[in-house]
């Protein structure tokens, strides 16, 4: 368990027995854990471990097949589908690839989720709201651009933005650093702690960049086989003396 | 043996393609209904597919002609052409030239749009900012499939006629108002009637099978290629398939 920070109050999010296959293959075989406020989680596990699909799991863009998974003090399987999309408003998802819509410029990509969320606009002005958005992520004259005019770090980051604009309480991030340069990947990272600091939100980070991991994690949880192998802080993980633990902690040797 | 692997693989697909048809229907009346989308997608489909389907339309109708029109002569009934073809285009030609040229056109478009979709997470993406995908991306496709359709063939049938006509002035030397007189004295309520109704079976096909591949496309850029490909093999079998179908039935009720 972590311990440079205590856990008060109630999770945000648990996890207990989660399974679910797709045909034969079997990709969670139980999993449980939580989240719980303001912190930042890491998970980290081999690639088809099943890390998407977990996090997936969460919002109900993957039934489960068995198990309980409660967020927000809702058990997602069991609610209707407009309970459902009001605890979707306050859970963002950063995808993997950043999922923008190509037939879109960026300012009706930042407008989408407010379609049908205008009651949590709080009195504000679309328009504002977009453009408030776009400052935040330092993309503000990219506004009328389409999603294939930009680069890859520009797309990362209108993802962001438009996963920020109904201000969730909880954010789920696939990967938000993957296929970045070094430096891209830093200016993500510092709006991803600065994201943090300023809402106050509790994250769910994927990655397998293990300095982003170092500075940015409360606690780590590792997916092995289908299951949360291992917990824990970066300093007592990365201390570990199991292989399996520490193949992800080694420096590449090739 | 890959004969019958195929008859069964397509007894499978039309199953779930009913599947899909099914859940259409009950997505399709219930709000919120995305008029905006529709509207674009209206535009998107048809104006997209004018061009190809005026361009093709007249060259069917001259070509007809120029072919017909010999043989007409030597049986000394040659003036019973605009008759013969004004029939032939409204009746099956038209529809079908279009519906064909629309299976290629939207069915593959649709298909590869909403499969690219799909593979980059954007109807994920979608789903989790509170928009019914289905409802948002599906519907309205279907939808604006199925009433451009008989929009299209309208402009088909009208430039095809107009095609024919200018070989008839040519080779004829018959007026405008002639020729059309003719054609439309030919017309009654049993052609264009099961003609029409044909043409919004044939866009709700099409729109139903661009979706269904492109909304369960498999991963990856392959995916999507297949996706595109099989929406196109698919819809032009159903065209045909329909059209075989409303002709059977039109002969029923019309006793032509
Ligand atoms: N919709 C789906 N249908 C069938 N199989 C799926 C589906 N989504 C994921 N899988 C399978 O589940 C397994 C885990 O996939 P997942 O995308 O969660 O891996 P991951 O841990 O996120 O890997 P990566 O680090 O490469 O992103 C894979 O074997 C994948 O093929
Ligand atoms: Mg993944």
């Amino acid at each position: 368990m972590s311990q440079n920070k205590t856990h008060d109050g109630k999770p945000l999010i648990t996890l207990k027995d989660v399974i679910k296959s797709f045909g034969t293959n079997e990709v969670l075989k139980g999993i449980s854990m939580e989240l719980y406020s303001n912190e930042n989680l890491v998970i980290i596990g081999k690639s088809g471990s099943g890390k998407s699909v977990l996090i997936k799991c969460l919002v109900r863009l993957v039934d489960i097949d068995s198990g309980s998974i409660n967020v927000l003090g809702k058990s997602i399987p069991d609610l209707s589908q407009v309970e459902l999309d009001k605890v979707r408003t306050d859970v963002g998802f950063l995808f993997q690839g950043s999922a923008l819509y190509d037939s879109m410029t960026v300012g009706e990509n930042l407008q989408f989720p407010l379609r049908r969320h205008k009651h949590r606009m709080r009195g504000q002005d679309e328009g504002q709201l977009i453009s408030e958005a776009l400052i935040s992520v330092g993309l503000e004259h990219a506004i009328d651009m389409m999603p294939v005019d930009l680069s890859g770090g520009m797309k990362r980051r209108v993802a962001l933005a438009r996963t920020l604009i109904l201000q969730p309480k909880i954010i789920l991030y696939d990967e938000p650093t993957s296929g970045l340069d070094p430096i891209t990947s830093n200016e993500i990272i510092s709006l991803i702690l600065n994201i943090q600091r300023k809402y106050n939100t509790a994250s769910i980070i994927i990655t397998h960049d293990m300095d982003f991991v170092r500075v940015v994690s409360d606690r780590i949880i590792i997916i092995q086989d289908g299951i949360n192998y291992a917990e824990g802080s970066y300093a007592n993980l990365s201390k570990s003396s199991d292989p399996k633990i520490r193949a992800f902690f080694k420096e590449r040797r090739l | 043996m890959a004969f019958f692997e195929n008859i069964k693989d397509l007894l499978g697909q039309i199953g779930d393609l009913t599947q899909f048809a099914l859940r259409f229907f009950r997505e399709a009346f219930r709000r919120p209904f995305e008029i905006r989308e529709f509207v674009k997608q209206c535009f998107n489909i048809g104006y997209n597919s004018l061009f190809l389907v005026i361009t093709t339309g007249f060259i069917m109708g001259l070509v007809l002609t120029l072919q017909l029109r010999p043989t007409m002569l030597d049986f000394g009934a040659v003036s019973y052409m605009p008759r013969m073809i004004g029939i032939a285009i409204v009746r099956e030609i038209g529809p079908m030239i279009t519906a064909l040229i629309c299976a290629g056109k939207i069915g593959s478009s649709i298909g590869a749009e909403l499969g690219s979709m799909k593979v980059t997470e954007q109807i994920d993406a979608m789903e989790v900012s509170g928009t019914n995908p289905f409802k948002y991306l599906v519907v309205t496709r279907i939808w604006a499939s199925t009433f451009m359709l008989p929009v299209l063939v309208v402009a088909a049938d009208a430039i095809g006629l107009f095609g024919s006509f200018l070989v008839e002035q040519a080779k004829g030397d018959v007026s405008f108002t002639l020729y059309f007189n003719q054609v439309f004295q030919a017309l009654v309520y049993g052609d264009i009637i099961p003609a029409t109704l044909k043409s919004f079976f044939f866009g709700f096909a099409i729109g139903l099978v661009g979706c269904y591949k492109g909304y369960y496309s498999e991963k990856g850029t392959e995916g999507v290629g297949r996706a595109a490909n099989m929406a196109v093999v698919f819809a032009s079998l159903l065209v045909f398939i329909i059209d075989f179908l409303a002709v059977l039935v039109a002969d029923i009720l019309f006793e032509i």
